[in-house]
């Protein structure tokens, strides 16, 4: 009897010492960053901005099934609406607490934008006309500086204001209990946080009823229309739940960069969020947060590690790093494509899906 | 007499050149097992995707109650109380049977976004009741043990009754099934045959197509015989076995030996 007790408690003390494990780590970890050099501080930024994308592409991909190849242009959304709403371009200055809703608002709108006409679309067809739309919005956002100068074309904006929140500026360095906090480990805070929240909401929306009627539509649309689910409207749910996080991603990117051009949200971009969500396991919120952290890592990994190990081993550099770089990362990718095809991490479902195909 | 639950009128469809349904007429009265039959082609899938709101293309109307579904999309029928089976199994394969029927709960469930994220008391009630009904559901129709398997794996039969306890799941007033006994061995088909009076006896009519005429003749109150696509006898089936326009439709095609035997066994 007591035995039977005893194990799940011991289980239960094992996850929330793994929590409590975690939770100092993730706290500790921007000053053992600082302590390598900044610059990792502000890559593991960016690494959690993907995180933040890949969950919101995870909705429409992996919950709900619609191949979506133009995601960029949410977090495009976000990150002009930002941009416009808090800079000099236009003299206006709202606080980030509302520029970033704003602009997650209007990527939501864009999100039913795209999915409205492709409601009856699926797998190639609806990744062509994804393609074409977020190719259309940076396009858009490359032109919108004629008549009026809405965009200011490829130049982008810039003096973006950084964000602001009760006294802290983010933009500036501040000690605090005997620490310095530089702008960037500020951030990393904030984007945790956000990035805790987004984890959170993606859990809770899996295990609900509205994550079931996604998996339905996944698995098969005509079944799910006929036992009573709105297609057209979970579908529509989809595209604008995950253009909200992309255009909340958005908004924090550019408030943290304080630049944005249209270069930042081509089809490439698209295209490497899709890998960390399929790579990590499309699906499972965790598997996704764990493909965009290495796919996030890596390539930076290797751009510091490739130059010094052939210094060493030729005495020389052969091959530029950016070529072997890029070269690794592509292994990389086969190889977990072929070993592990649901992806690192993969959701009990998507598991099945490929083990009776 | 019961009150009439579903009426048929006049429906149509055509694809390109075939006429796949004319002129069809009926009408279902509450508590029935209401048959349709008919040979291979002869449109019965066809008057189920009509009546589902499959396909939006289509002539005449219906009525459920008195309320007309003329025209209304899948899931708007459903929310009516209609519910299905398809012929060709359409289970979300890869999610687990309980899932199944956790998602027939969709229709008269509530929890929106908000809902989830927050997960309130009323939210998390309504979870468990939804998880308590579809628990119930598996037993009813006999494959409880088999809740965390997924849908695909199941051995066939097994996944025609989680089609049964899915579409039960949407709470119908009316409950088609589309040759539920297809695959199904003599002892399956026999315990089919008991969970769908069974279904009856629990205050649901259904509407059967069937080709296990034995099947057809035991369960059913009337039957509509269908032969390309236009009513051709409609009754008691006793009395539609004997008709001589259904024997002639079953002549030749491999169902006559059934309406035969059929009609040797029974008393
Ligand atoms: N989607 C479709 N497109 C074209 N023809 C179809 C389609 N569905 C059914 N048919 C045709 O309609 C007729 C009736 O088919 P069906 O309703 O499946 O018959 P049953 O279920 O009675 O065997 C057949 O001739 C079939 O070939
Ligand atoms: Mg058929």
């Amino acid at each position: 009897m007591n035995t039977g007790s005893a194990r799940p408690m011991r289980h239960s003390a094992a996850i929330w010492g793994g929590t409590v494990l975690l939770a100092v780590a993730l706290i500790a970890l921007p000053f053992a960053l600082t302590a390598v050099g900044t610059a990792w501080v502000r890559i593991t930024n960016l690494a959690i901005l993907f995180v933040l994308l890949s969950l919101g592409l995870n909705i429409v991909v992996g919950f709900a099934g619609l191949l979506d190849l133009g995601y960029i242009a949410f977090y495009a959304v976000g990150a002009y609406a930002y941009a416009l709403l808090a800079s000099p371009h236009f003299g206006v200055h709202l606080p980030f607490w509302i520029a970033v809703p704003i602009g997650a608002a209007i990527a939501a709108v864009f999100g039913i934008l795209l999915g409205a006409p492709t409601l009856k679309l699926r797998g190639d067809y609806l990744a062509i006309v994804t393609l074409g739309f977020g190719e259309i919005v940076r396009i858009i956002l490359n032109n919108l500086s004629q008549p009026i100068n809405i965009t200011n074309g490829p130049q982008g904006i810039t003096l973006i204001d950084p964000i602001r929140l009760g006294g802290i500026d983010f933009a500036k360095t501040e000690a605090f209990l005997g620490l310095a906090f530089s702008g960037p480990v500020k951030y990393y805070y904030l984007l945790l946080a956000v990035m805790l929240a987004v984890i959170f909401i993606g859990v809770r929306l899996q295990n609900s009823r509205i994550g079931r009627a996604w998996e339905a539509i996944r698995e098969d649309e005509i079944a799910a229309r006929s036992m009573g689910i709105n297609t057209a409207r979970i579908k529509l749910l989809a595209f604008a739940m995950g253009a909200t996080f992309g255009g909340i991603a958005g908004g924090m990117f550019s408030a943290i960069q304080g630049f944005i051009s249209p270069e930042s949200f081509v089809l490439v971009e698209s295209i490497m969020v899709l890998s960390m969500v399929v790579l990590g396991g499309m699906g499972n919120v965790w598997g996704v947060v764990l493909g965009a952290v290495l796919l996030s890592f890596v390539p930076e990994l290797l751009r510091y590690t490739v130059e010094p190990v052939q210094r060493t081993l030729f005495g020389r550099m052969l091959i530029e790093p950016e070529v072997i770089r890029m070269l690794l990362f592509g292994l990389a990718l086969v190889l977990i494509m072929i070993f592990r095809p649901a992806g690192i991490w993969p959701s009990a479902v998507r598991k099945r899906e490929l083990a009776h195909p | 007499m019961e009150p009439v639950l579903l009426e048929c009128r006049n429906v149509a469809k055509k694809f390109g050149g075939v006429q796949a349904l004319s002129g069809v007429t009926f009408a279902i009265r509450r508590g029935e097992i209401y048959g349709l039959i008919g040979p291979n082609g002869a449109g019965k899938t066809t008057l189920f995707n009509v009546l589902s709101g499959i396909y939006a293309r289509a002539e005449g109307r219906f009525f459920l109650e008195g309320r007309d579904l003329t025209g209304l999309a899948p899931d708007e029928v459903a929310a009516c109380g209609i519910a299905r089976t398809f012929q060709n199994i359409r289970l979300f394969a890869n999610l687990s049977a309980l899932e199944n029927v956790m998602i027939g709960r969709h229709v008269r469930t509530r929890a929106g976004v908000i809902g989830a994220i927050v997960r309130g008391a009323r939210t998390r009630a309504e979870e468990a009741a939804i998880e308590r009904r579809a628990i119930e559901l598996l037993d009813y129709v006999g494959i409880r043990a088999r809740a965390n398997d997924a849908a695909g794996s199941l051995a066939y039969g097994d996944q025609r009754r989680l089609e049964i306890a899915r579409a039960l799941a949407t709470e119908p007033r009316l409950l088609a099934l589309d040759e539920p006994a297809a695959g199904m061995n003599a002892a399956e088909t026999a315990a089919l045959r008991r969970l769908l009076e069974r279904i009856r006896a629990d205050g649901i009519t259904i509407l059967l197509i069937e080709h296990d005429m034995r099947l057809v003749m035991a369960v059913c109150d009337r039957v509509l015989v269908l032969d390309y696509g236009v009513p051709i006898a409609e009754g008691a089936p006793a009395e539609v076995r004997r008709d001589a326009r259904v024997i002639e439709a079953y002549l030749g095609g491999p169902i006559a030996g059934d309406v035969a035997a059929a009609g040797a066994v029974a008393p």
